[in-house]
């Protein structure tokens, strides 16, 4: 059955069963949910009437024996620490060492970082895999068919939808954190490796049925304000490193001096400054990657032109961001994740920048998150095709190596996505005709900006008129993708073989595309 | 011309190619090919250097192709300059511009 953005959803794929009943559905369209009704899951949570001084428990082993850990149950994780994380190979390793197999991993990232894992899909240990990023081994291994069931892939949106709406439901989840109580109150700051925020564990820690907090620095009770609090953790653990302190916060990303980046960000920022919402308390989401990160340092001079100020900066945090604001800029930066020291110190000191959660931030299934409220969005891409649809996922090979990430809630959400990219990349056409694999839909992308020209969205008459009225040029897409495979050549499609690797979950929890088995490629 | 020895041009960097010939007598081109782009773009650079071997004359080598993406005129050049390093000749600036050499 093919999907609204014309992607072929086989039947074996709309046929995996999700843990509530719930049927895939093949994706429909932008805001294809919106005004239905969900039932939210809920976790089987233990009484603790009787007084107990402490949770702590000597060791990651003990806990996973105290939590009852079976074959056949789905452990959960967060990816605050990023490629610095020990979490997730310490629990999965006291798992395997107790003979427990058939472990689905629920994480809200992996990354390089996990390469370990890998292993354990080929042993069979681990039959499911469900997350934002799958990179490395790990994205090897899955892209070679070894995983016993398809990866569900989700948006970080996404995610907290499915764990609300039961989809998959989390028997035990594993939160390290820099800082927790005796109690398990857990911080992101203070400790040994801060990461600034918890906000993707916070679901995890209300729908898990247990909760065990890991951390390398116990401070005394009570351990607040808490982003995991207290009252929804079984266990604490105190292990010597969660995690690689460097490679948890990494230094501030530096301002690129790539000429064609700039030049791509300078664009992008005159585009945003184009648009009707460009005024006074506007909102502001980017990326931290070269040209998207650059834009902060182009839009500056604009809102000083224009006399006004952003109201509030969300998403993965960079001191970039940080810096406006302190500079009188931008009101209030709602956080979710933070991207470098320089955001992490700031969330320590500044009273403007605040936590949230990861559904505060971007659940498509809730009330109304930031990202519905958000005015601008610039992203990068891996590939984007000539209907606007955007893979962020798998590389020129098939093979998955990325993360949906904050991408798709984003792009819908926003009152104008702007993905900026170059036209090439080595031999590799990032505007080409078909992406190898929907990530974000087309009806979600409103301009493409590239340093051979600047594509937007045929859907959005209005926002055409406001960069016509302004001067700026723009070409239709399919002249970008000409352009591209006149440098470099048309490209043969991938080879695939039948199996379903892994499904893309639209971030309402429809199918939007599907990674099958890589073909050896012989020429 | 006779290939007489191993001739190589290019370098391992992104966006280029790495060509190396080796005469052989008999048993035509024995062409490895890696290359970082293989999946999308293998077969366009074996016609490539093939149509290029043809052009220069050569019917019998060992051909080992390195690639990270190179553009078709690059790989051109590359087995172009390989094939004069492994002929071991003092062309002295005539090159065949627009003839073989394209």
């Amino acid at each position: 059955m093919k999907n609204s953005v014309g992607r072929e959803i086989p039947a074996e794929a709309l046929a995996v069963e999700l843990k509530n009943g719930r049927k895939y559905e093949p994706y429909q369209g932008k805001g294809y949910r919106d005004g239905k009704y969900i039932k939210k899951a809920g976790p089987t949570s233990r009484i603790y009437q009787k007084p107990i001084e402490s949770k702590i428990l000597p060791s990651i082993r003990d806990a996973v024996i105290a939590c009852g850990i079976k074959d056949g149950m789905t452990v959960s994780f967060h990816h605050h620490f990023r490629n610095g994380d020990y979490i997730v190979n310490m629990v999965m390793k006291e798992i395997v060492n107790l003979g427990i197999k058939d472990i689905t991993i629920a994480a809200s990232s992996l990354g390089d970082a996990h390469d370990p894992i890998a292993e354990y899909i080929e042993q069979g240990i681990v039959t499911g895999i469900q997350t934002s990023g799958i990179r490395g081994k790990m994205g090897d291994v899955v892209s070679h068919g070894k995983l016993k069931t398809p990866a569900i892939l989700r948006s970080h949106g996404g995610r907290v939808r499915a764990i609300e709406e039961g989809d998959v439901h989390i028997d035990v989840a594993f939160i390290g954190a820099p800082t927790a109580d005796e109690y398990g109150n857990a911080r992101a700051l203070g400790g040994k490796g801060d990461c600034g925020v918890l906000s993707y564990a916070v679901v995890d820690s209300e729908y898990a049925d247990k909760v065990v907090v890991i951390t390398d620095t116990l401070v005394e009770y009570p351990n607040f304000p808490p982003s995991i609090h207290g009252v929804n953790v079984d266990y604490v653990v105190k292990v010597d490193e969660i995690g690689n302190p460097k490679k948890i916060a990494s230094a501030a990303a530096r301002m690129t001096q790539n000429p064609r980046d700039l030049m791509m960000a300078e664009n992008t920022a005159k585009i945003i400054a184009a648009t009707p919402w460009f005024k006074d308390g506007f909102s502001f989401q980017t990326g931290a990657g070269g040209p998207s990160l650059a834009v902060n340092r182009f839009l500056e001079p604009l809102m000083d032109a224009k006399g006004i100020k952003m109201a509030w900066a969300i998403g993965g945090i960079t001191a970039a961001i940080c810096d406006l604001q302190r500079k009188g800029k931008v009101g209030k930066i709602i956080d979710v994740q933070d991207f470098d020291t320089g955001a992490i110190e700031d969330i320590r000191t500044n009273p403007n920048h605040f936590e949230m959660t990861a559904s505060e931030y971007a659940n498509p299934a809730n009330k109304g998150a930031f990202v519905n409220k958000l005015d601008f969005v610039v992203l990068a891409a891996l590939e984007v095709d000539i209907d606007f649809n955007v893979n962020v996922i798998t590389g020129s090979d098939g093979v998955l190596r990325g993360a949906p990430g904050g991408h798709p809630d984003t792009a819908e959400g926003a009152k104008c996505c702007v993905i900026v990219t170059p036209l090439t990349r080595g031999r590799m056409a990032t505007i080409c005709e078909h992406v190898v694999t929907v990530t974000t839909p087309g009806d979600c992308v409103d301009v493409v900006v590239t340093d051979y020209g600047t594509a937007v969205n045929p859907n959005r008459k209005d926002i055409i008129e406001a960069l016509d009225a302004a001067g700026i040029k723009h070409v239709p897409i399919k002249e970008l993708q000409e352009k591209a495979y006149s440098l470099v050549g048309r490209p043969d499609d991938l080879q695939w073989k039948d199996k379903v690797v892994a499904i893309l979950e639209a971030r309402d929890g429809t199918i939007l595309d599907v990674v099958k088995e890589i073909k050896p490629y012989e020429i | 011309m006779e290939l007489k020895a191993v001739g190589t041009a290019g370098t391992l960097e992104s966006s280029d190619v790495m060509i190396t010939l080796e005469p052989t007598t008999s048993g035509g081109i024995d062409l490895t090919l890696e290359s970082s782009v293989i999946n999308q773009y293998g077969r366009q650079i074996k016609a490539e250097v093939l149509a290029s071997l043809e052009r220069l004359g050569v019917k019998n080598a060992k051909v080992i192709v390195n690639d990270h993406g190179a553009l078709d005129c690059t790989i051109k050049a590359r087995v172009e300059c390989a094939y004069y390093r492994a002929c071991q000749c003092d062309m002295d600036g005539k090159f065949d511009w627009g003839g073989v050499i394209r």
